[in-house]
């Protein structure tokens, strides 16, 4: 049988992390368990929830910063940053569509997963806006890295170490992180009818105009209807998101709309429609489809994203949208997951990753989910983590594969 | 002066092996790439630290990835420390050698090696300065976003050493915030590449983890960082007040408003009349406090922006207002700024602090530098970055009177404690070198640094890169 805690306190997890190392018990570490899909399965004698600390501990609006307890709803902590006009600007991906599974996710899982959405590509990631954390080490001590202000080098950046290491360094037990205003308005710019070829082009225009864009993403046609209930123009549609004050948005809209007329077809999406289609386009909507059909994240340069799908194509069935200005593929796969056929690609059109988000569960098992990393940085990476774990107790298999 | 700040006692057996080792590395590079006597040595005894100068055994001005490889594969065998080195320009001695280390200079990597505009990328060699980056890019509409004051002069490799900020970082972030991925050296000529065009590679985030590092992880040879498209245009206001607190407070009110400018730069009466005086700027003489305030866009959005903000400054009895008329006026506003230090470099010695506060405590830092420097019977000038909180007060002192250096010194520690009270950080872009390096225990506990440590040592386990830097000499892991 599974034993699960759920201390309520930063001592409590301290206390049970220490008996377990010296007891060489290994422990799953879980928040909401919302991404437990994510990484590959970890095998652990005991499982350890975050759950119970929560709370936010300070909210300072005027500073732009709040801290957390790591097993916080993220609902929470978006709640009360709505309520002061504020948001998270990395727009954390919400992961239980394309899982089909239920749960809250938690602050702390949001960051040990480095979790992100399109604004990223202009805004940074869950990691740039991560600014101190304290969590417990592999040896069950309370370790305290950053701290509350913008600009700190003060020693070495464990904070950044922390964002994406899925719980295999410590145990998140705090997160500070810095929130941005909420911009009073924001308006979609449609170019319809582009292959992906040419969406690429066009949205590499747009990121080249001093005018802002907020996101960039191409939903070819076979993807495009399934998107704000098909309110989108007919056939593919190039997306480039603009946010701000609303004499500056509509200046802008006006010339992005001119700068890519050139293109194709134009057209213009409100507020709420935006709002609704990049919540989607975060999401990955088209493949959360309730089927455990395998779904690749792949992060290329953006003039490879397109040279990358055109290539499998002629292989695979894949379907493909992207995000990032065409860097972030989503990649569904009709059948196996060709993992191998995939990485292989990648190599070929410049480099990147592929993570393997979903599949069954044999394929979870077998493939490595994360991109396998060169030997001297796997050996490097090991080194790390021993640093923090020396006992090899938290999570054990998640980025296993990489090593 | 009498110097407070140790240093790591030199190998004897290094230091017993001079001439072997000036003669291997010799081999190791082509002609002209090491430097070993004296006259050229001294130019590398200190960086903009200036207090602290140590004559390195010698120094490796590599051309090539390859040969910084086989400089630091040589040290590691033979257990030499080495000491990386961009343009020398830190402030806080993370540049200074000591006596028996190899300094590894890369002012020779100094190409641009890919300009990408569809990915918005460049990939430069380490030696590669700040400015040289915005200024390739600058025809075809883009910048590179870091722009710490020594720009002209600093390396892309010095700033990832040191996760350089600048002025225009509130906007657009620090180093870290911009940098896609670098080429390495670890301490044993391992050649490594983390991230790249590909944004988030998985695993963990060392690229996250070298920046900042202080040159402690290995020696970046190359760089891919980010291109941002230029803005239509930038107009710098200068907002003079009362006092310093009005100042502050207007900084808090426009942050908290929900507007963020590209920059708040800060100076107090004592920095607005030097650089007043150096780059005739401008400035207004008859206020206590001065804020530039920096907005871009469109000139509709500039208006809007500027609007706002002069309300904001109102409540908060704005004497001045003055919004640059020309591109040359914005550019003597900046030109005034950005030369601050080199400026009170010419009325006294100085050295300059580095702390980061919360923006809720601005004012009472201030109030309390003031106190503090006056105290030891010193004077400050306050010029520093007030919409993140990362102030910078000079504490103006004579180099060559003993009793006041050592006061200049303890007024900065006393400063730095201040900042880490107020809920702040000792460094938020100069880094921690030599000079902060006893003080990081007021900032952090044991078990903190050992992790930290234990982190360094995964990378560099002979502690032979940068050593006597950033971690307090006691209570260090036996290597």
């Amino acid at each position: 049988m599974i034993v699960h805690f759920e201390p309520a306190s930063e001592e409590g997890i301290a206390s049970v992390v220490r008996s377990a190392a010296a007891e060489r018990v290994t422990l799953s570490i879980v928040g909401g368990g919302t991404r437990s899909g994510l990484g590959n399965p970890v095998r652990a004698d005991r499982t350890l929830s975050t759950r119970r600390l929560a709370g936010i501990v300070t909210y300072n609006p005027a500073e732009m910063t709040m801290s957390a307890l790591a097993g916080t709803p993220l609902a929470e902590v978006e709640a009360a940053l709505n309520a002061k006009g504020q948001m998270l600007s990395f727009e954390p991906m919400d992961h239980r569509p394309v899982f089909g599974n239920s749960g809250q996710p938690t602050i702390g899982g949001v960051f040990a997963a480095n979790v992100s959405g399109p604004r990223r590509y202009v805004a940074g990631a869950a990691r740039d806006s991560l600014l101190g954390v304290r969590f417990i080490n592999g040896r069950g001590e309370t370790i305290k890295a950053g701290g509350r202000v913008m600009k700190n080098v003060t020693g070495l950046d464990l904070v950044k170490l922390m964002a994406g290491s899925y719980g295999t360094l410590g145990i998140l037990t705090e997160v500070t992180f810095k929130v941005l205003p909420i911009q009073p308005t924001a308006a979609t710019i449609v170019v319809s009818g582009l292959n992906d070829a040419e969406a690429a082009a066009a949205m590499a225009e747009a990121m080249a105009q001093p005018l802002e864009v907020s996101g960039a993403a191409h939903l070819p046609e076979s993807v495009g209807r399934r998107f704000i209930g098909g309110a989108l123009p007919e056939g593919a549609a190039t997306v480039l998101r603009l946010e701000g004050l609303v004499a500056s948005v509509a200046l802008r809209a006006e010339k992005l709309a001119a700068a890519l007329a050139r293109f194709g077809p134009v057209a213009t999406l409100d507020i709420d429609q935006t709002k609704a289609l990049w919540a989607e386009i975060r999401d990955v909507k088209p493949y959360a489809d309730g089927t455990m059909r395998p779904l690749w994240r792949v992060s290329v340069a953006p003039s490879a994203g397109h040279q990358l799908v055109a290539a499998l194509r002629l292989q695979t069935g894949v379907d493909a949208f992207y995000d990032w200005q065409g860097g972030l593929v989503w990649l569904r796969m009709e059948a196996d997951p060709e993992a191998e056929l995939l990485r292989r690609f990648i190599r070929a059109v410049g480099g990147g990753h592929a993570t393997l988000l979903r599949a069954g569960e044999g394929e979870r098992a077998r493939i490595p989910a994360f991109e396998p990393q060169a030997p001297a940085v796997a050996q490097l990476a090991e080194r790390l983590r021993a640093s923090f774990d020396p006992s090899r107790i938290f999570n054990p298999g998640r980025m296993a594969a990489m090593a | 002066m009498p110097e407070t700040i140790g240093f790591l006692k030199p190998r004897q057996a290094v230091l017993d092996r001079r001439r072997e080792i000036i003669a291997d590395l010799t081999d190791l590079l082509p002609d002209g790439c090491l430097i070993s006597d004296e006259r050229g040595l001294k130019p590398f005894e200190t960086d903009a630290f200036l207090a602290y100068r140590r004559l390195p055994l010698a120094v490796a001005l590599p051309e090539t990835t390859g040969q910084v490889a086989a400089v630091l594969k040589y040290c590691s065998r033979y257990g030499i420390p080495v000491v990386p080195r961009g343009a020398g320009t830190s402030l806080s001695g993370g540049a200074i050698p000591q006596e028996d280390a190899i300094v590894v200079g890369l002012s020779k990597m100094s190409r641009i090696l890919d300009i990408d505009l569809f990915n918005r990328t460049a990939t430069v060699q380490a030696g590669v300065t700040n400015l040289n980056i915005s200024e390739t890019v600058s025809p075809d509409g883009f910048f590179y976003a870091p722009d710490p004051s020594s720009q002209l002069a600093c390396t892309i490799g010095g700033n990832i050493g040191m996760n350089s900020g600048g002025a225009h970082c509130l906007k657009y972030g620090v180093t870290t915030n911009n940098l896609l991925g670098v080429k390495m050296v670890l301490f044993d000529g391992t050649v490594i590449e983390l991230g790249g065009k590909a944004l988030d590679a998985p695993g963990y985030d060392l690229l996250g983890l070298v920046c900042g590092s202080e040159g402690q992880l290995g020696i970046v040879t190359e760089a891919t960082v980010r291109l941002i498209a230029k803005p239509e245009g930038a107009r710098p206001v200068l907002f003079g007040f009362a006092s310093s607190e009005a100042a502050g407070s207007c900084v808090a009110d426009i942050i908290g408003a929900g507007i963020i400018p590209v920059a708040i730069e800060f100076m107090d009466r004592p920095a607005i009349e030097i650089c007043e005086a150096f780059a005739h700027a401008g400035y207004p003489l008859d206020v206590e406090a001065l804020l530039i305030v920096e907005v871009e866009g469109s000139e509709a959005e500039m208006d809007a922006m500027l609007q706002s903000i002069i309300e904001i400054a109102r409540r908060h009895d704005v004497m001045t207002i003055k919004e640059s008329q020309s591109a040359l006026e914005a550019a003597l506003i900046w030109k005034g700024r950005k030369s601050a230090f080199g400026a009170t470099g010419r009325i006294a010695d100085y050295i300059c602090m580095d702390g980061t506060v919360p923006l809720s405590q601005l004012s009472h830092v201030l109030r309390r530098t003031g106190e503090i420097v006056a105290g030891y019977g010193l004077r400050v000038a306050n010029v520093f970055h007030a919409g993140d909180g990362n102030m910078h007060p000079l504490i103006l002192y004579n180099i060559n009177d003993p009793e006041d250096a050592a006061r200049a010194e303890a007024a900065g520690n006393d400063i730095l404690r201040l900042c880490v009270d107020a809920g702040g950080c000792l460094t938020g872009e100069h880094g921690v070198g030599i000079e902060k390096r006893e003080l990081m225990r007021h900032q952090y506990s044991q078990a903190d640094l050992n992790q930290q440590m234990a982190a360094r040592a995964a990378f560099d386990p002979q502690w032979l890169l940068n050593p006597s830097k950033v971690f307090p000499l006691e209570g260090r892991p036996a290597a």
